[in-house]
């Protein structure tokens, strides 16, 4: 760590600017979330397994935050959940989601939601098996309801 | 003129007794200006009884189910449970259970509002704090939240509509009969109208003894049985949802335990606190018993100071064992099977071994803790909130008042979180640090340190004589299920309580054989139908997992079924149908068999599977289509399942939890486990522990819900791993014509483990 001293690092976190004081090397994940106080995206791995943790760059890229350094966020637009609805009105990933009742209990839910966006971002109608790669772990088995809110969150966007 | 005021009804005219079934209530109401009512059980419930199915006499978990251990502990401190509608016209109940992902917000908030008649919106039901007068009545296991609560709430709800009614039928001077209640509004002759919110007060002062109180039979219901969305998923895919570790995110400091690098090793000395203080965003380094906590700004610096320790830790008690030690101690555990009787023609004998498991919730093991010198606040996923508070309160030297165990809703909880190692080692913490603390565990030590559901092995004998079987054995050992959290308790109390023919086996065999009887069930008309488990007591950290004994005790009993239909030549579903004991098994299984069309052709190396289970009142069969083409990597492709629980309450919260069940079965049936090794797990995250994603669910999965028919709420939370897990067990089978011993089945150690102790950091990091 001593070669990454604390430094500012400035980024845009759901169209706000904000700057921070911190290794370079911190993951971005605990930059929100024990720094920022932005507690949507959750730790399930740290090591970009899991992708509980997943939000988007710029707007339409998946980032696992636990394994993305703050220095990386210079400069870019950060996209958390709590940053996805535009106020009252929800994403249609989120209306799907609440339209097919997928949540259990709900912790890796924020990671596939935005692991969603991005995947809508490049394909506006994806097939199963693109369904089939995402990696992202659910330990209470929502993964049948997950896929019919992708498939309709592709409906209702296109 | 002066109108005198409304006079406060006595304590007698307070309570009220409702009878429902053979159980009688009373209801009583208490404190102005909310509506309050309460409900207290004062006539024994009586088990429902099992219809006996001779030969095969009835089974203990058909007499008396572990739900009916919390159930009738529950009852006593009902009264203290209290539904309260207050001006604003919102019922609200404050539920001693936790919310997990098992929807009973949802699923409670829906009885109250069928009995109170209102909207679904109008009711808010959230998750109490512990509350230790309520002793038995708060801990959330067993499959039986809505089967403890449904009467209580029946009665609450029903009394307070009709105080409601009594209330606008004085201010209106009109018979209540005259009255209509809908959403809510009671509403009168020449069209009054008035809310509950405007009622409240009033009807807090009518006497109930005046009033008929009558729950609505089921053929009226309008709310309950109608698929609803949870109450909640707003809130979760926008990330409002707080977890514990959203709890004080910049207040609390994060925490981290650096620990030995055997389970249970002992922290013998710290070599060089002083160097891990002085590193960047570092707080404090206490020895806690478990190990070397660690306080700092952020989780990253945490886990880079626990990696940086240097700690001398002593042995722990499985330092040389392994799973394959442990099997040899299990196999020898093992009761011997009693002698066959005369006349047998032929004998079917089977092993099944089981790995030891994770729970693996993506939530690991966490908790949020505020020591100070004159009290503590603590924040967890409690499964078992108030022996969680008693036990922080002793660790602390802090009276039991002084400490409040506040409950979070967890990341899953699946068992895990009836015990609260975490919270217990945020208390040391924070106060060794002076400071309060967000502990958690890292995914490796969530794997490696976390309590597994036991290494276990079954032995059946199945003595056949003619085409019937007239004996059935099952022998199991496993490694001693830890039951300190509070069940243990709970059994000892309720024991007193059982009736007399349950009362002499829990007497013999309390605690784990006690959960073992009373949870696995014996479906079939086996003839002298014989289950046993012996425990191996050898130190590691174990935990109930979701259906405790019932995943690898009866799906391992559903393959052995399919192999003595095989020795018979017959049909899986036809031999299950001629020889299971009860009729609504029966039905789901026909169901099931149908949706799936059992007996389809299927493609070379494709096959069906099948499999029952019965388990807290709700009977399953399931239907699987496995590709089994590579041996090394079999994949389900179609589950079919009918579920009866007797009165669904929420159709949509049933099918998410056999879709659970389903996930659960095909990760513990195929791929998940753990390889314990010198003293530790090998597995340290996800990529290890091969619990199933998107690709390993099947596209193609069915469940029916059978209607309301005329028989008691079940439990649908953990009934729905078994009958998948003998059914992609015996389509594994038939596809590949292997014979499942050893689960998971495919259970290579295939990848390079990390140092012990080691917590890994991102992959941009070089160290």
């Amino acid at each position: 760590m001593s070669e990454n001293p604390v430094s500012t690092h400035s980024f845009v976190l759901n169209g706000r600017a904000v700057s921070v004081e911190a290794p370079g090397d911190l993951p971005l994940l605990w930059v929100l979330r024990d720094i920022l106080g932005v507690t949507g995206p959750k730790y399930g791995c740290g090591i970009n397994i899991c992708k509980a943790c997943t939000c988007l760059l710029d707007g339409k890229e998946a980032i696992t935050t636990c394994s993305f350094p703050l220095a990386r966020a210079e400069g870019h637009e950060i996209t958390t959940i709590e940053g996805l609805a535009q106020g009252d009105k929800l994403h249609p990933v989120q209306e799907a989601w609440i339209e097919h009742d997928v949540p259990q209990c709900g912790y890796c839910q924020p990671g596939w939601i935005m692991a969603t966006v991005a995947l809508l971002e490049q394909h506006k109608q994806p097939t199963d098996e693109q369904i089939d790669a995402m990696e992202n772990v659910c330990r209470c088995g929502t993964y049948f309801r997950i896929r019919q809110a992708i498939h309709d969150a592709a409906a209702r966007m296109a | 003129m002066t109108e005198a005021a409304p006079r406060p009804p006595s304590e007698a005219e307070r309570q009220t007794v409702v009878t429902i079934g053979r159980r009688r209530f009373l209801a009583f109401l208490a404190s102005a200006p909310a509506l309050v009512v309460a409900t207290q059980l004062f006539d024994g419930a009586r088990p429902h009884p099992a219809e006996a199915a001779a030969p095969s006499p009835p089974t203990m978990e058909e007499l008396w189910d572990i739900s009916q251990f919390i159930v009738v502990a529950s009852q006593p401190t009902m009264p203290l449970v209290r539904l309260e509608i207050g001006p604003d016209g919102i019922a609200r109940l404050d539920l001693p259970r936790v919310e997990m992902g098992q929807g009973i917000t949802t699923s409670v908030a829906m009885m109250i509002a069928e009995d109170l008649e209102v909207p679904l919106d109008h009711v808010k039901v959230t998750i109490a704090d512990a509350r230790p007068e309520l002793m038995f009545n708060q801990m959330t296991a067993g499959s039986c939240t809505l089967r403890t609560f449904q009467v209580p709430i029946q009665v609450m709800a029903a009394t307070a509509k009709a105080q409601m009614k009594s209330a606008a039928a004085q201010r209106w001077g009109v018979p209540v009969g005259a009255l209509a209640v809908k959403d809510g509004v009671v509403s009168g002759p020449g069209g009054r109208r008035a809310t509950y919110g405007e009622l409240a007060e009033a009807a807090a002062l009518i006497s109930p003894e005046a009033v008929t109180v009558q729950p609505k039979a089921v053929a009226d219901y309008t709310i309950i049985g109608r698929p609803t969305r949870r109450v909640d998923t707003r809130e979760i895919v926008t990330g409002a949802k707080q977890f514990s570790m959203d709890r004080m995110p910049t207040k609390a400091k994060p925490a981290m335990v650096r620990r030995p690098p055997t389970m249970k090793g002992t922290l013998k000395s710290i070599n060089n606190a002083e160097a891990v203080k002085a590193m960047p965003g570092v707080r404090a380094v206490v020895p806690i018993p478990t190990g070397v906590g660690v306080v700092a700004d952020t989780f990253e610096q945490a886990r880079e100071a626990c990696n940086a320790l240097d700690v001398t830790f002593g042995p722990g008690p499985v330092d040389h064992e392994s799973n394959e030690t442990i099997l040899e101690q299990l196999r020898a555990k093992l009761a011997g099977f009693d002698p066959a009787p005369g006349g047998a023609t032929q004998v079917v004998e089977a092993e099944f071994d089981f790995a030891p498991v994770n729970h693996a919730s993506l939530e690991v093991e966490c908790a949020v803790a505020d020591v100070r010198p004159d009290g503590a606040d603590l924040w967890s996923g409690f499964q078992a909130p108030i022996l969680a508070q008693q036990h922080i309160a002793l660790e602390l030297g802090l009276p039991q008042d002084k400490v409040k165990a506040h409950v979070v809703p967890p990341g899953s909880g699946f068992g895990r979180r009836v015990f609260y190692d975490a919270a217990i080692e945020a208390a040391q913490i924070s106060k060794a640090a002076g400071m309060p603390v967000r502990l958690m565990w890292p995914r490796a030590d969530d794997f490696r340190h976390g309590r597994m559901r036991p290494q276990q092995v079954h032995r059946f004998r199945a003595v056949l004589a003619g085409n019937e079987v007239v004996q059935f054995q099952q022998q199991v050992a496993a490694v001693a299920t830890d039951f300190r959290q509070g069940l243990g308790e709970i059994l000892t109390y309720a024991a007193a309580a059982a009736p007399f023919d349950a009362k002499q086996t829990i007497g013999n065999d309390m605690f784990s054989q006690g959960v073992f009887t009373t949870m696995v069930s014996s479906p079939y008309v086996f003839g002298g139908y014989k289950k046993h488990l012996n425990e191996l007591a050898n130190g590691m950290s174990t935990a109930s997992y979701r259906s405790v004994p019932c995943q690898p005790a009866r799906g391992a009993e559903e393959v052995m079924v399919d192999e003595v239909a095989a020795a018979l030549n017959l049909d899986p579903v036809a031999f299950r149908l001629q020889w299971l004991k009860d009729d609504r098994t029966k039905a789901v299984l026909q169901k099931a068999a149908e949706l799936a069309q059992w007996g389809k052709s299927m493609p070379a190396g494709f096959a069906q599977g099948v499999g029952i289970h019965i388990e807290s009142r709700c009977h399953t069969a399931c239907v699987v289509e496995l590709d089994g083409r590579n041996p090394n990597n079999p994949q389900v492709t179609r589950a079919v399942m009918a579920v009866d629980v007797g009165l669904p309450v929420n159709p949509m919260t049933i099918e998410t939890q056999m879709m659970g069940g389903i996930a659960e079965a095909i990760s513990l049936t195929l791929r998940a486990g753990l390889h314990f090794q010198d003293g530790l797990p090998l597995e340290a995250s996800y990529h290890h522990y091969k619990w199933l994603r998107m690709a390993d669910f099947p596209k193609d999965t069915q469940i029916f819900v059978f209607p309301a028919g005329d028989h008691p709420i079940g439990g649908i939370g953990e009934v729905g791993m078994a009958a998948p897990t003998g059914a992609i067990a015996n389509a594994y089978a038939r596809a590949t014509g292997i014979k499942p011993r050893s689960f998971p089945i495919v259970f290579p150690q295939n990848f390079d483990p990390y140092p012990p102790g080691y917590l890994p950091p991102p992959s941009y990091k070089s160290h």
